[in-house]
C-alpha cells in the first residue's frame, strides 16, 4: 500500500466532485491510500492572489504547513488551480526567507517548504503508469484532444511540468489505454478560468474556440485535468454554443475518468453521471 | 557625489518595480504579449499598451490605468510572460495594479462583476475557510443583483451532487479569520 | 650613477589648464638624480623631440621621463627620438599627465602634487630600467585559413594575390558556404552564384592556394609566424587525382533520401555526393554516415560504375601537418534549430520554414528550380508571412544581439516572392527596421512601397496549423496593440544568426577568446576588429558575429592585409616587453624550482621546459622557459611564481617597487 497526501481542495468536494471520485477510484485500484490533509482550507484562488499578495500566499501556506505538521512529504492536487497556487507559494516562500518568516507568522504555523506537490499527472506517471497495461479491459479507442490550459504548464519556470507549448504528458498516458490523441492547436490556450460566474460570455468565447478546434480535429472527447476547465468547458457549454451558434455535444472528461473506464471501473464510480454534457461511451 | 546623474524615480511604473521588481522600461514594445493574449481584443487597454504607458510615467496615463478595465479582465493564465522575450512579468504587474486600484478606490465600473465575485468568493472563504459554492453563487447575485442568471444551471448542480447545501467547514476558523486580519483586513 | 631629464608637456592647454607644469617641472628638477628639467608647450611636435635630443647629448641623460600624454598615443614616439639621440629607447618612460590627472580633475594644488608625484613615480622606475631590445622572430610566409565561404575565399585570394602561399581548409565537400545557398542578394538583387562561382573557381585555380576540402583543423601549436597546424583530412572515400567528377556513381547511388545539406533539408541527396553542381573541387565523397556499403556491408554500386576506378572504401582520415605564419579564422555562422520555436511550431509544420529555406525556394538552382512553392505540398502560396526577429533579440531564449542582416534579407524575401508570385500577398512582422547600410534602407521602402509589402509592427505570438493553412497570431503595435490573425499558406522566419556548431572547441583549439554565444572575439571592438588576442591569428566575416557579405568581403580584405603585412618583414620585431626566467651561475643555474605552477596559469601556452645538462648530457635540473614568440607580457606567471624567478622585462618587480616606494616615501 502507497500512501500519499491527499488535498482535494474546493471543487473537488462541491462541483466537481466526480473528479475526487475518480481520483480515488482509480488509486483504489492501484493499491494507493490518498490521505486527506486534516483540516485544510481553500488556497484562496484567483479572488486572493487578484487583491492580496499575502492572503494568496497564507492560504496554501497553511494547507502546506498542514501537511508538514501530519508528516506529509508528498502530497497530490488533481486541481490545476490548487497544483499552481500551491506551488507557486511554495516556490516564492522557499526563495524568500523574510517572506516565509512573515507567513509563518500570518498563518501561526512553522512552514519549512519540505512537502513535495505532485499534479495528478505526475502522481500517475510516479505511481500507476508501469503497471497501467497489465489492468486494461477496455481500450478507450477514441480520438482525444488533450486540454491542458495554463495552470498545469506555467509559469514554467516554477512548475517545470512538461513542455511550456504543445505539452505531451497526457497525451503520452491516453495512449497507454488506447486512446488516439489529436495534434490539436489550443492546449494550452486559456479557457476562461475564473470568469465562469463573472463573464460568462468571455468564457463562451475563449470556451468556444477551444471546442471548436478540438471538434474540427475529429476529437470525440476532450480530457482535462483542471475543475475549472471542466466547468468552463462542460457546464458553460451553453454559452459555448450560443457564442458558435451551433451545437456541439463533445464530452469533456478528465483524465482519472478515462483511465478508469479503460481499468473497467463503473461509470457511476467515475461520477460520469454528474456532466452536463452526457458521456455516451 | 554625482547625485544629478541619476533622477529620482517616482510615479506608478516606480510602485511598480519596487513591489514587484518588474522593470517597464524593459518592454520593447514588440507587441508579442497582446498578440497571444486571449482576452486581448475585450481589453480597453492591451497589455502591450499597458507597459508603454507605464513607460511615459504620466500622472494621467498612470490615472487611467489604474481606472482600466483591462488590470480585471486579466485572467493570470501567463501566456504573455512564457512568450515574452524580455521575460517581463507582466501578470505580476496586473496584480499589482489591481490591488493599487482597490486601495484608491479606483475600479472601474466595467470590473464591477469581476470584482464582486472575488469579493463574494473570499467572504466565504473567510467564514468557513472553504469555498461554500452555494453561498458564493447567492452572494454573487446579491452583490450584483444578476439574479436571473444561471437559475436553470443551480438546480442542474444540484440535482447532479455538484452543490451542498450545508457548508463544509475549517474547524478551526480562528486560525482562518487572524489570517484575513492580518493580510487583506489590516489593509482595508 | 643614474642622470635623468624630466620633459613636462602642456599639451597645449590640455594639460596645462589644470596642472601647473612649471611647477612640476622645478619640482622634478630636485628629485635625486634628475639633472635637467623643462617644460615646453608640444612636447611630441618636432621642436620638442629636439628640445630631448640636444639634452640627452648635452647632459649626458642615462634615463628620460616625458609627462605628457597616454603612452598609448606617444610612447613609441619619444622611445624613437631617444634611440636617434642614442639612448636606448627603452631608457625612456612616459608618465600620463593627461588622461590620468589634467582631464580628470579641477585645477587645485592638489592636482599638481598629484602630477608631481606621478613624476616622481616614473622618475625612480627609470632609475631601475635596462636597456631592452626587440625581439626577433622569423616568419613562415604560409597563411591558414580555416573556412571556404565567402570570407575564407575572399582572404585567401587577397593573400595569394600578395604572392604569399596560403592553405585553404573547409570542412564541406565543396567551397562555397552561405553565399553559395543564396539567391539574390541585398540591396542589389544580383545573382549570388553567379558573382560566388568564379571567385570559387580562382580559388581552385590559384598558384598560391592550396584547397584542402573535407578537412579540419585538428591543432595548432607554436607562435606567431612560426604556428604547426595538424589539418584532418576526412576520408572522402575517392582518390580525387582519380576521379573526373562524370557523375556516374552519385547517379546510381540508392541512398536517394538523405536531406540535403545544401538545400537546407528541403531537397535530397544521394550518399556519394557532390553538394551543388557548382562545388569546388567538383568531384564527390561518400557520407559513410548514410552510405549502405559503411552501414550495413553491402551495395558497392558506386564502385561497380565507376569508369576511372576511383573509389577508395578502405580510405581513412588522414592527418597532414604545416607550417604556417598566420591563420585566419573565417568558418562563419548558422541558424537556429527547430526546437528554439515551439511557439511557430518550426520542425512541426512543413510549411513553417527558415529564411535559409527560403533562400533556396527562390534560388534557380534549388529543389523547386526558382518557384515559390510551400514545401508540404508544392502549392504556390498565395500568402505568406514573414516573421523578422525569430530567436534574435530575444533574451527569454538566449539571444539578446540583433542578428543585423534579417531585416534586409527579409525585404528581400518578400520582394522575391512579390516579384515571382503577383497575385500573392505578403506580411512582414516586424520589431524595428534596421536597414543602416549603402542603398539599404531605400531597398525596404522599395520593398513596401512598390512591391506593396505589409510590413505590421508586432512580434507573432504564435502559429498553429489548421485546414492546410497556418494561422498567425500577432498584433498591430501602431494600432494600440490591436490583435491580428492571419491565415497563411507559409510562414518564413527570419531565424536568428548563431555561432557555427563545434566553434567553442575551434577557438580553445587555436588560445583565442570567444563571447557568450561562442563567436570569436577580436582583439578591439573598434581598433582592432580582425586581430584576436593571440598575436598571428586573425578573423573575418560571421564567425565573429551575424554580418552581411559585404562587411563579410570587406573584413575578409581587412584580414588579408594585416596577414600581408605579416609577411612583408623579413622577420617580426616585438617588444620585449616579457617575461623572463632568471638565470644565475651554476650550479644554482636559476631560482628556478621547475615546479612550473607558471605554465598553469600561462593563458597563451608560452611557457615551455629547458633542460640544463651536464658535459655528460646527463640533466641536471628542468626550469621553465619563456617562449619570446607566444609570450604576450600579461604577467600572470609573475604572480604565480612562488620563488620570483619570473620577471616582466620593462615591468621588473624592481621597477614596480620602486615606484611604489617613490609615492610611499615623499
Amino acid at each position: 500500500m502507497i500512501k500519499i497526501g491527499f488535498y482535494p481542495g474546493c471543487s473537488l468536494t462541491g462541483s466537481s466532485r466526480e473528479y475526487a471520485e475518480s481520483v480515488i477510484a482509480l488509486c483504489e485500484a492501484f493499491n494507493i491510500e490518498l490521505k486527506q490533509i486534516p483540516d485544510w482550507n481553500c488556497c484562496g484562488a484567483t479572488a486572493a492572489h487578484n487583491l492580496d499578495k499575502e492572503l494568496s500566499l497564507a492560504l496554501p501556506a497553511r494547507i502546506l504547513a498542514l501537511a508538514e505538521q501530519n508528516g506529509m512529504t508528498e502530497i497530490v492536487v488533481p486541481c490545476a488551480a490548487c497544483y499552481n497556487r500551491l506551488s507557486v507559494t511554495e516556490h516564492t516562500l522557499n526563495a524568500d526567507e523574510q517572506l516565509r518568516a512573515r507567513i509563518s507568522e500570518i498563518i501561526e504555523m512553522p512552514y519549512e517548504g519540505t512537502v513535495k506537490i505532485l499534479n495528478v499527472i505526475q502522481m500517475l506517471q510516479k505511481y500507476v503508469v508501469n503497471e497501467l497495461a497489465n489492468k486494461i479491459v477496455a481500450p478507450f479507442d477514441h480520438k482525444v484532444a488533450c486540454y491542458y490550459g495554463c495552470l498545469l504548464v506555467r509559469p514554467h519556470e516554477i512548475l517545470q511540468f512538461d513542455r511550456v507549448e504543445d505539452p505531451q504528458t497526457i497525451d503520452e498516458m491516453l495512449k497507454l489505454v488506447g486512446a488516439q490523441p489529436v495534434d490539436w492547436a489550443f492546449k494550452t490556450e486559456c479557457c476562461g478560468a475564473g470568469f465562469s460566474v463573472s463573464q460568462p460570455d468571455i468564457v463562451g468565447k475563449l470556451s468556444g474556440k477551444i471546442v471548436k478546434d478540438a471538434v474540427d480535429r475529429g476529437a470525440e472527447a476532450m480530457v482535462v485535468a483542471c475543475p475549472m476547465c471542466h466547468a468552463n468547458l462542460d457546464m458553460r457549454r451553453p454559452a459555448i454554443n450560443s457564442y458558435l451558434k451551433t451545437t456541439i455535444d463533445i464530452p469533456v472528461l478528465y483524465v482519472t475518468q478515462v483511465l478508469g473506464l479503460a481499468l473497467g471501473i463503473s461509470r457511476e464510480k467515475l461520477g460520469l453521471q454528474r456532466h452536463f454534457v452526457p458521456v455516451k461511451f | 557625489m554625482n547625485n544629478h546623474l541619476h533622477h529620482e524615480e517616482r510615479g506608478l511604473a516606480a510602485d511598480v518595480k519596487q513591489t514587484t521588481s518588474v522593470a517597464a522600461e524593459k518592454c520593447y514594445q514588440c507587441g508579442k504579449c497582446s498578440a497571444g493574449c486571449p482576452v486581448a481584443s475585450e481589453m480597453d487597454l492591451p497589455p502591450s499598451l499597458v507597459m508603454r504607458m507605464l513607460q511615459t510615467n504620466r500622472p494621467e496615463n498612470d490615472e487611467k490605468l489604474l481606472r482600466s478595465k483591462t488590470i480585471w479582465l486579466c485572467l493570470s493564465c501567463e501566456m504573455c510572460i512564457s512568450r515574452c522575450p524580455m521575460s517581463i512579468d507582466i501578470p505580476k504587474v496586473m496584480d499589482f495594479l489591481r490591488r493599487r486600484s482597490r486601495d484608491e478606490g479606483k475600479v472601474t465600473d466595467r470590473a464591477k462583476d469581476i470584482v464582486a465575485f472575488h469579493d463574494s468568493f473570499l467572504l466565504s472563504v473567510e467564514k468557513t475557510g472553504k469555498l461554500y459554492e452555494l453561498g458564493l453563487i447567492a452572494a454573487y447575485k446579491m452583490k450584483t443583483l444578476h439574479l436571473m442568471q444561471d437559475v436553470t444551471v443551480a438546480p442542474e448542480m444540484i440535482q447532479k451532487g455538484k452543490l451542498h447545501f450545508i457548508p463544509e467547514m475549517v474547524k478551526n476558523r480562528k486560525n482562518i479569520a487572524q489570517i484575513f486580519k492580518k493580510t487583506i483586513k489590516a489593509k482595508n | 650613477m643614474s642622470r635623468i631629464g624630466v620633459f613636462v608637456c602642456h599639451c597645449g592647454e590640455n594639460i596645462s589648464a589644470t596642472v601647473d607644469v612649471e611647477k612640476v617641472a622645478q619640482a622634478a628638477a630636485g628629485f635625486d638624480d634628475v639633472v635637467h628639467s623643462v617644460d615646453y608647450k608640444y612636447m611630441c611636435s618636432d621642436p620638442g623631440q629636439t628640445l630631448i635630443k640636444q639634452a640627452i647629448k648635452e647632459h649626458n641623460l642615462t634615463g628620460v621621463v616625458v609627462a605628457a600624454c597616454s603612452p598609448r598615443m606617444h610612447e613609441p614616439t619619444f622611445r624613437k627620438a631617444c634611440a636617434e639621440a642614442g639612448l636606448n629607447g627603452y631608457m625612456c618612460e612616459m608618465t600620463n599627465l593627461r588622461e590620468h590627472c589634467s582631464w580628470v580633475h579641477d585645477r587645485t594644488e592638489e592636482t599638481t602634487e598629484k602630477a608631481i608625484d606621478l613624476v616622481r613615480m616614473l622618475v625612480e622606475k627609470v632609475k631601475n630600467n635596462k636597456p631592452l631590445e626587440p625581439i626577433l622572430v622569423p616568419i613562415t610566409k604560409t597563411a591558414l585559413v580555416i573556412g571556404g565561404g565567402i570570407a575564407g575565399i575572399q582572404t585567401s585570394l587577397d593573400i595569394a594575390n600578395c604572392g604569399h602561399k596560403v592553405i585553404l581548409v573547409e570542412k564541406e565537400p565543396s567551397i562555397g558556404g552561405h553565399m553559395s545557398q543564396l539567391s539574390e542578394t541585398f540591396p542589389t538583387l544580383d545573382c549570388s552564384q553567379c558573382i560566388l562561382t568564379p571567385r570559387m573557381v580562382e580559388v581552385a585555380q590559384h598558384p598560391n592556394i592550396e584547397l584542402i576540402t573535407y578537412a579540419e583543423l585538428d591543432s595548432l601549436e607554436g607562435y606567431i609566424g612560426n604556428f604547426k597546424a595538424k589539418i584532418r583530412k576526412k576520408a572522402k572515400s575517392v582518390d580525387h587525382s582519380v576521379c573526373t567528377g562524370c557523375g556516374d556513381c552519385w547517379g546510381k547511388c540508392p541512398s536517394k533520401k538523405i536531406p540535403s545539406e545544401f538545400n537546407a533539408g528541403l531537397g535530397s541527396r544521394t550518399a556519394i555526393y557532390v553538394p551543388f553542381p557548382q562545388a569546388v573541387p567538383n568531384k564527390p565523397v561518400i557520407d559513410k554516415s548514410n552510405c549502405n556499403y559503411y552501414q550495413k556491408g553491402k551495395c558497392k554500386i558506386c564502385e561497380k560504375f565507376c569508369k576511372p576506378g576511383a573509389i577508395r572504401f578502405d580510405q581513412e582520415d588522414e592527418i597532414v601537418e604545416a607550417e604556417v605564419g598566420a591563420v585566419v579564422v573565417t568558418t562563419g555562422f548558422d541558424v537556429v534549430k527547430p526546437e528554439f520555436f515551439p511557439e511557430y511550431g518550426y520542425g512541426k509544420y512543413k510549411d513553417v520554414i527558415t529564411g535559409l529555406q527560403f533562400e533556396r525556394l527562390a534560388s534557380a538552382s534549388g529543389p523547386t528550380l526558382g518557384e515559390i512553392r510551400r514545401p508540404s505540398d508544392e502549392k504556390v502560396p498565395e500568402k505568406v508571412v514573414f516573421i523578422a526577429c525569430a530567436g534574435s533579440r530575444d533574451p527569454a531564449k538566449g539571444i539578446n544581439y540583433c542578428s543585423k542582416i534579417c531585416c534586409m534579407y527579409t525585404a528581400k524575401h518578400a520582394m522575391l516572392y512579390q516579384h515571382k508570385v503577383h497575385t500573392g500577398k505578403s506580411f512582414v512582422f516586424y520589431m524595428d527596421i534596421r536597414a543602416a547600410g549603402k542603398n539599404y534602407d531605400e531597398f525596404v521602402r522599395r520593398a513596401i512601397e512598390e512591391d506593396k509589402v505589409n510590413y505590421i509592427r508586432g512580434r507573432v505570438s504564435t502559429v498553429y496549423e489548421k485546414d492546410g493553412k497556418l494561422i498567425v497570431k500577432g498584433a498591430d503595435t501602431l494600432m494600440n496593440g490591436e490583435p491580428i490573425e492571419i491565415e497563411a499558406d507559409m510562414v518564413v522566419l527570419a531565424s536568428a544568426g548563431i555561432s557555427n556548431p563545434g566553434s567553442e572547441e575551434l577557438a580553445q583549439k587555436l588560445h583565442v577568446s570567444y563571447d557568450r554565444y561562442k563567436f570569436f572575439a577580436e582583439a578591439h571592438p573598434k581598433l582592432k576588429p580582425v586581430e584576436t588576442n593571440t598575436a598571428g591569428i586573425f578573423l573575418a566575416g560571421a564567425c565573429q558575429a551575424p554580418k552581411d557579405i559585404p562587411e563579410t568581403v570587406g573584413m575578409a580584405s581587412g584580414a588579408a592585409s594585416k596577414v600581408a603585412a605579416l609577411f612583408s618583414q623579413p622577420e617580426l620585431k616585438r617588444e620585449p616587453l616579457i617575461a623572463v626566467v632568471n638565470r644565475q651561475m651554476p650550479p644554482v643555474f636559476s631560482s628556478c624550482v621547475g615546479c612550473f605552477l607558471c605554465e598553469t596559469a600561462c593563458p597563451y601556452n608560452a611557457i615551455g621546459r629547458e633542460e640544463i645538462k651536464d658535459r655528460n648530457g646527463n640533466v641536471i635540473k628542468t626550469l621553465a622557459r619563456v617562449n619570446e614568440g607566444l609570450c604576450q607580457g600579461c604577467g600572470t606567471c609573475v604572480a604565480f611564481c612562488r620563488t620570483k624567478s619570473i620577471d616582466i622585462q620593462g615591468f621588473s618587480n624592481e621597477q614596480m617597487y620602486s615606484e611604489v616606494m617613490a609615492l610611499l616615501n615623499d
